[in-house]
């Protein structure tokens, strides 16, 4: 899987989270720039991203993810 | 076909929560109704996807969130904010997360019964003190631990989880069996059919406070859902079932009665066997059970004359055998029984009869399975009839349906309407609210939409509460006829305002419609108003989707109408005006 396979799938799932299909992630986007995500968004995301790239993640990938890369490298090193 | 419809796909309602909500808040006629949830996890995606279930079934929520954690401070201690919300429901999300005084393998057997007993006792504390809401009460069992420090020991020795939390799960159901108004959302049958492994995720507690891992949380709000809204009246009242491949296998045209697979000697004939002993449980409940099948008449009931098929051709109320499209004989079973068509349930292996009647009746909710192993599930499982209450009525249900069936053959015999009623030799027993009727009472108040003029729900608590009050006007009536007992199928409840009664709720079941009960009543009604020094009553109509039969029916009733509009039509009767109107009902009148 492509670098931007993941990019548009995450992308994707962003827009359906938050039924808004305007969103253009990039990746030094956080937490502050998306008004609806909160801790329960994040993990709604983090599990549609499960989901979709058939992957488990554990807690230490997880507990802290400071912005849209680090979630991109942390599914670009899992499906690898 | 809904992404609602079970078996729904849990992930996808959690990724497009926004969009389904925004779609389904576009629904016509919701009924608001105020739930509050009270904590002892993160309660925050199961208020979101218990809202999109509610809104599904037509109930649009109000919530009011508890603090994080603090069910029971929120309940013992309510600083005031929960009893101003004023919940219709309330549902306490707690889980074995929520056990503070779990034994350890420190305790002595002694000590570790006396934790047993402290925690039971702060949950009681709890569910006792929400007792004082008077409203539905929705409370879970606890899911067993996902370790197990004494192994198989475990659930044997009194300082073991697993016999720690199957006691308490013991004292639960036992407390929610003796009190009324409390109900059961069973978590840890959830957490055994999806088991632990999956219903529990250590990450998602670490990091977010959820005691049922996210993916979950569509099955739990469904469940939730399912008690709710069956407490609300939207259950489901019958099943339309197909006949070749669902209620048997093979087909009876081609093959006859004994070349059908039904027999318990064959792993076919057993699924197919076993489905029609679960819909005979679900018959014995007061499930109406119908058939719609492509067949000739003859052969479809020989099916049925075989030793070993659990059900017989009496079991059923409506038999169609037919060659009309499948979406035809369901809506004329509806009219037949006088339900509406979304009170019914289609079963059907073939997916092309499925869509049709998807589409040709779109209230009308279809199971969705592949194979016949899988049809009980369908329908266990998607808690169409969700059962919070049983009463007598409910068990005599399907032969109240025969008799009505049987006095529409009789009626067209009759040369006058009126002559008709009179051969029914109808007897009413009309009386105010007592205890023992109570429940009945709540319950058909609560699933009554057709002949309903207020739309207005009581809670249990609300009624016995009328029993009391003495500005209060209330009326049962029962009914029975030379076919058999129809049992209580009406109310009104009235309130005094000096010399003025207003109906605050007048419901009626729609089996005795056009029999003169409704004038009975309202004979009984106004007779009991005028011995209270009642001279005018007021009543209203409030429209809804479903109860425009009732519409003019005060107008109809020697009452004036006084102002009308979209929202509201208000009546008025002056009391010594009021002309009695039955006359073919034998009436008994109690206190």
């Amino acid at each position: 899987m492509t670098e931007q396979e993941i990019f548009d799938s995450v992308q994707e799932i962003f827009r359906t989270v938050f039924d808004d299909t305007d969103i253009v992630l990039t990746r030094e986007m956080t937490s502050a720039d998306i008004e609806d995500w909160d801790s329960l968004e994040q993990i709604n995301l983090l599990v549609a991203i499960e989901k979709r790239f058939n992957i488990k993640f554990q807690l230490q990938d997880v507990k802290d993810l400071p912005d849209v890369g680090a979630m991109l490298d942390l599914v670009k090193r899992m499906v690898a | 076909m809904s992404l609602f419809d079970y078996p729904f796909d849990g992930a996808m309602l959690l990724q497009k929560k926004r969009s389904l909500r925004r779609e389904l808040l576009k629904k016509p006629n919701l009924t608001p109704k105020k739930v509050a949830i009270l904590s002892g996890s993160t309660i925050g995606e199961i208020k979101n996807i218990l809202e999109l279930f509610l809104l599904d079934y037509g109930i649009a929520p109000e919530f009011y969130v508890g603090n994080y954690g603090l069910f029971y401070e929120n309940l013992v201690f309510d600083d005031g904010s929960l009893a101003d919300f004023k919940p219709d429901i309330l549902y306490v999300h707690t889980s074995r997360k929520n056990l503070k005084n779990m034994p350890t393998t420190a305790d002595t057997a002694q000590s570790a019964g006396e934790k047993l007993d402290a925690e039971w006792a702060r949950f009681e504390a709890a569910f006792n003190a929400a007792k004082r809401f008077g409203c539905p009460v929705i409370v879970n069992s606890f899911d067993a631990p996902t370790h197990r420090v004494m192994g198989n020991r475990d659930a044997v020795d009194a300082r073991g989880g697993v016999y720690f939390i199957n006691e308490m799960n013991a004292r639960l159901t036992t407390y929610v069996g003796k009190n009324e108004g409390f109900y059961l959302n069973d978590l840890a049958y959830l957490a055994t059919r999806f088991g632990l492994d999956n219903w529990f995720s250590e990450s998602e507690w670490y990091l977010y406070k959820y005691a049922v891992s996210m993916q979950y949380i569509p099955e739990l709000c469904h469940n939730i859902a399912n008690i709710i809204k069956s407490l609300l009246g939207k259950n489901k009242k019958g099943l339309v079932l197909d006949l070749d491949n669902t209620l048997w296998g093979g087909v009876i045209g081609e093959v006859g009665p004994e070349g059908i697979e039904l027999s318990t000697e064959t792993p076919g004939g057993m699924a197919y066997n076993e489905f029609q002993t679960y819909l005979k449980q679900l018959e014995n409940m007061g499930i109406l059970l119908n058939v719609a099948s492509k067949n000739e008449p003859a052969a479809a009931e020989s099916g049925f004359t075989r030793s070993d098929s659990p059900l017989k051709r009496d079991d059923f109320l409506c038999f169609k055998a037919n060659w009309e499209p499948k979406s035809q004989s369901i809506a004329e079973i509806a009219k037949e029984i006088n339900i509406l068509p979304e009170s019914l349930v289609f079963v059907d292996d073939n997916p092309a009869e499925r869509e049709i009647v998807r589409q040709q009746l779109p209230g009308v909710a279809v199971a969705g399975f592949d194979g016949p192993e899988k049809m009980i599930a369908a329908i266990d499982r998607a808690g169409y009839f969700e059962i919070t209450t049983l009463s007598a009525d409910d068990a005599k249900r399907n032969e109240m349906y025969r008799q009505n069936l049987a006095r529409a053959a009789e009626q067209q015999s009759f040369g006058s309407y009126e002559d008709y009623l009179k051969s029914l030799e109808m007897q009413g027993e009309f009386g105010s609210f007592t205890p023992p009727h109570a429940e009945r009472i709540t319950q058909l108040i609560n699933k009554t939409n057709q002949f309903n003029l207020t739309t207005r729900r009581y809670t249990g608590p609300e009624v016995e509460a009328l029993i009391e009050d003495k500005s209060a006007v209330t009326l049962y009536g029962r009914l029975a006829d030379k076919f058999g007992d129809n049992g209580l199928v009406s109310a009104m409840i009235g309130h005094v305002h000096g010399d003025e009664c207003e109906i605050e709720l007048w419901i009626m079941s729609c089996r005795v419609f056009k029999r003169q009960m409704e004038h009975t009543m309202m004979d009984e009604f106004v007779r009991r108003c005028a011995a209270k020094g009642v001279r005018r009553i007021k009543g209203r109509y409030l429209p809804t989707a479903k109860n425009l039969l009732t519409k003019e029916i005060y107008g109809t009733m020697g009452f004036e109408k006084m102002s009308e509009s979209e929202t509201e039509s208000v009546f008025a009767l002056q009391v010594e005006q009021y002309v009695p109107q039955n006359t073919v009902i034998a009436v008994t009148a109690k206190e």
